[in-house]
């Protein structure tokens, strides 16, 4: 049919095209914008993307989320339950524990990190404080049980004010002791060490067995496996390891030389499995499964995954002379700053700290819930292995420092240095060593 | 049917030309014509070594020359202590030291075996293609794979290799592979060396295969003995190719990192950290692109003298 308005120039076309557009662009805008919409909540950092409701929303929008190898059979239970029953879906990615530093900073350096990432919760303060998460501060203050939620972590996670990120797994250092080989050498099964005299006596007697069995294991040549399994006797022993900035070092204290004087007898004396002046922190969890070692720490994430035929006790890490600590490790999550779908990040979020998802799928793993209000829940209920590594919570410590990846996980770092000249040396050059860490923590 | 020729005189009557006669080309014109040829044949490839070669290279000079937190892009200006920074590292000047040691050993070590081995499948003999298959099959794997192959080959905890000295008697216990600075270094040297020699003896099997038999046959007419021959004509021939294995081989010695990273990490006790790791750790570690472009940098001045020296090296011998 011929037109009735006659020929259209060139011009008009134009104009009416450029009108069309805006109005497309404005319509796509206002829908973007709207009540519960999917824009974005974290980008600005402000707000914490307040418009949805404590839930988050749940429309179908795929979301991309990355977590560490260490911690990955758990974050991949969450998301397997979450994908389960939700119309958004997560597409989960590990990476390789050594490389996340790195990948982060790479995909923060090209604003190319997912919607979601879980982080080893000592990293956790340098990431906040370079603006990598989004304000969540709103949203996890409107949650129902916001005040159960583990402290530690949620400490590490907030900077001027503003909480930044919520607990994903919690790790926690313990003792795990072998029972069979504790009976073989006459040792009480049910009564683990309780200071760290005991537990030496107690590791000289397993490896007098001999025929390849061993009294102990630890990560010799790995500087987080260090800070993971050695601080918490120091804590124990009533000394701190950094101070409150997280700035300065005391880790030449009395009670941490008594700490790295004991392990440099087991060196020295052959009470270790070999191994251990390599161990970069690949392996050092594989050691204990083979029923080889009596007593070594151990993160309580382990626990799920070890043989069924292995009958092992936990026990807290005690100091020198008694008392308990443990190291509360583990990842905690946020949004990336950069993401177009906080709303729907939060809808997992929020969930992942639901009753459901903490009982039927953390508890269920054996693992440590993040709610100190669910510790004592049907699953820790049937393993008392579960219910002290609940408990130890209120006991431990996360160590809070800006430089702690480049002090204290660095292969090439001080405390590595001051770890193996400790244990493996004289431990002559303590003071000295705990100068360079101290340096490190400001530089 | 013959085709009459047009009039020309008419038909320039008729229709005046479009645009002036052209006038016969001058050697310059020629000459620009052709330079815009060559130009337009350069220009993918000038395009190419800009946006991939250049520009990256322009922007590492700017970050050495700014602070420039990994987390946080650029910073503003920060010179010259992002150099500064990098000369008062404590790693720095073992790692130098280290470096070098690493590349003289694989250098001696590597290019030895890979003659050898070029020597001893030089020949087409029955079983000579399953054996220079057999040298070349590791250099077809990645470096960061072989090393992970290695250190899992080592481990004192999972490999196997560990125990069987103390199986057979000679020690009291496992063999710590990568315990100690001495056995860290040697461990990694056989690794790189079974990695690269095959690579390295096609190089040079290459070369070899290139001399003239006739040179040979004379000399052996001529009553030469093995000795005589090998350092009187197949050294001298096979030149350009030593020459060529030389370089890549101390350049890439010096760029080491993929098999410390996975094998040793730079321990223990910091004995096997190379220059190269340290730029990792400034970048990755540390967060701190600024300080570890100001690495690259030097290095890079470092890499283009010394090749520059070889170049220039191997021009003198070159020459009659």
């Amino acid at each position: 049919m011929a037109s009735t308005t006659g020929p259209r120039g060139p011009l008009r076309r134009l104009v009416t095209g450029a009108v069309a557009l805006f109005a497309t662009a404005g319509l796509i805008t206002a829908c973007g914008t709207g009540e519960g919409g999917t824009g974005g909540g974290g980008g600005d950092g402000k707000g914490g993307g307040g418009t949805a409701d404590v839930r988050g929303v749940d429309d179908g929008t795929t979301l991309t989320m990355w977590t560490r190898a260490a911690t990955r059979p758990q974050s991949e239970a969450l998301v397997k339950a979450y994908n389960a029953a939700h119309k958004n879906k997560i597409e989960l990615t590990v990476i390789p524990t050594d490389d996340y530093q790195a990948k982060v900073g790479a995909a923060a350096g090209s604003r190319d990190l997912p919607d979601l990432f879980a982080s080893d919760v000592v990293f956790v303060p340098n990431y906040t404080s370079n603006r990598l998460f989004a304000d969540l501060t709103r949203r996890i203050d409107a949650l129902p049980f916001a005040a159960h939620l583990a402290p530690s972590h949620i400490k590490a996670g907030t900077y001027e004010d503003k909480k930044y990120v919520v607990p994903h797994t919690l790790d926690l250092s313990v003792l795990f002791y072998n029972k069979e080989l504790y009976r073989r050498a006459k040792l009480d099964p049910e009564k683990p060490p309780a200071t760290l005299a005991e537990w030496d006596r107690q590791a000289r007697a397993v490896d007098a067995l001999g025929d390849g069995v061993d009294g102990t294991f630890f990560g010799g040549n790995c500087g987080g496996c260090g800070v993971f399994t050695w601080w918490p006797s120091i804590w124990a022993g009533g000394e701190d390891v950094l101070n409150e900035e997280g700035t300065e070092a005391a880790l030449d204290s009395g009670t941490a030389k008594k700490v790295y004087a004991t392990y440099r007898g087991w060196v020295r004396d052959g009470i270790v499995a070999p191994g251990a002046r390599d161990e970069t922190g690949a392996t050092w969890t594989g050691v204990f499964p083979k029923g080889k070692v009596g007593v070594m720490p151990m993160p309580s994430t382990t626990l799920g995954l070890m043989p069924k035929d292995l009958d092992l006790g936990v026990a807290p890490i005690p100091g020198p002379d008694g008392g308990r600590s443990t190291f509360i490790g583990g990842d905690a999550i946020g949004i990336s700053a950069t993401s177009r779908s906080a709303d729907q990040a939060w809808n997992f979020l929020a969930w992942s700290l639901d009753d459901e998802a903490q009982v039927d799928v953390v508890a269920a793993h054996k693992d440590v819930v993040a709610r100190t209000d669910l510790a004592s829940n049907k699953h820790s209920a049937a393993d008392p292995r579960l219910v002290l590594i609940n408990q130890l919570v209120a006991d431990g410590r996360t160590p809070y420092a800006l430089k702690f990846g480049q002090t204290f996980n660095d292969p090439n770092g001080p405390w590595l240095s001051l770890m193996r000249n400790a244990v493996f040396g004289d431990g002559a050059s303590v003071e000295k060593d705990n100068d360079a860490v101290s340096a490190s923590l400001t530089d | 049917m013959q085709v009459k020729a047009p009039d020309r005189a008419a038909a320039a009557h008729r229709a005046p030309p479009r645009r002036p006669a052209r006038r016969p080309r001058t050697a310059a014109s020629r000459w620009r014509s052709r330079r815009l040829q060559g130009l337009g044949y350069a220009a993918p490839t000038a395009v190419f070594v800009v946006v991939f070669f250049l520009l990256p290279l322009l922007l590492v000079g700017q970050m050495s020359l700014s602070d420039w937190p990994l987390l946080a892009g650029d910073q503003g200006a920060n010179a010259p202590k992002n150099y500064t920074d990098v000369a008062g590292g404590t790693l720095l000047w073992p790692a130098v030291r280290f470096t070098l040691l690493y590349t003289a050993i694989v250098t001696v070590v590597l290019l030895a075996l890979a003659l050898l081995l070029a020597l001893l499948v030089q020949r087409s003999r029955p079983g000579t293609g399953f054996f220079r298959t057999v040298y070349f099959l590791p250099g077809a794997l990645g470096l960061a794979s072989a090393s992970l192959l290695f250190w899992g080959l080592y481990s004192p905890t999972t490999g196997p290799l560990s125990g069987i000295p103390e199986r057979l008697g000679l020690t009291d216990e496992p063999v710590s592979f990568l315990g100690t600075p001495t056995s860290a270094l040697v461990s990694t040297v056989f690794l790189v060396v079974w990695k690269f020699a095959g690579f390295y003896m096609l190089i040079l099997l290459v070369g070899l295969q290139g001399i003239p038999q006739e040179v040979y046959e004379a000399a052996r007419t001529d009553g030469a003995s093995r000795g005589q021959i090998f350092r009187s004509i197949t050294l001298p021939l096979l030149r350009p190719s030593l020459a060529l294995s030389l370089l890549l081989c101390v350049t890439g010695s010096l760029l080491a990192f993929d098999q410390f990273y996975v094998l040793t990490k730079g321990g223990p006790d910091n004995s096997t950290v190379t220059v190269v790791q340290l730029i990792y750790r400034e970048a990755f570690q540390r967060l701190n692109l600024g300080t570890a472009a100001a690495l690259s940098i030097i290095v890079l001045a470092a890499l283009l003298l010394l090749n520059f020296l070889q170049f220039r090296g191997l021009r003198r011998t070159d020459a009659p």
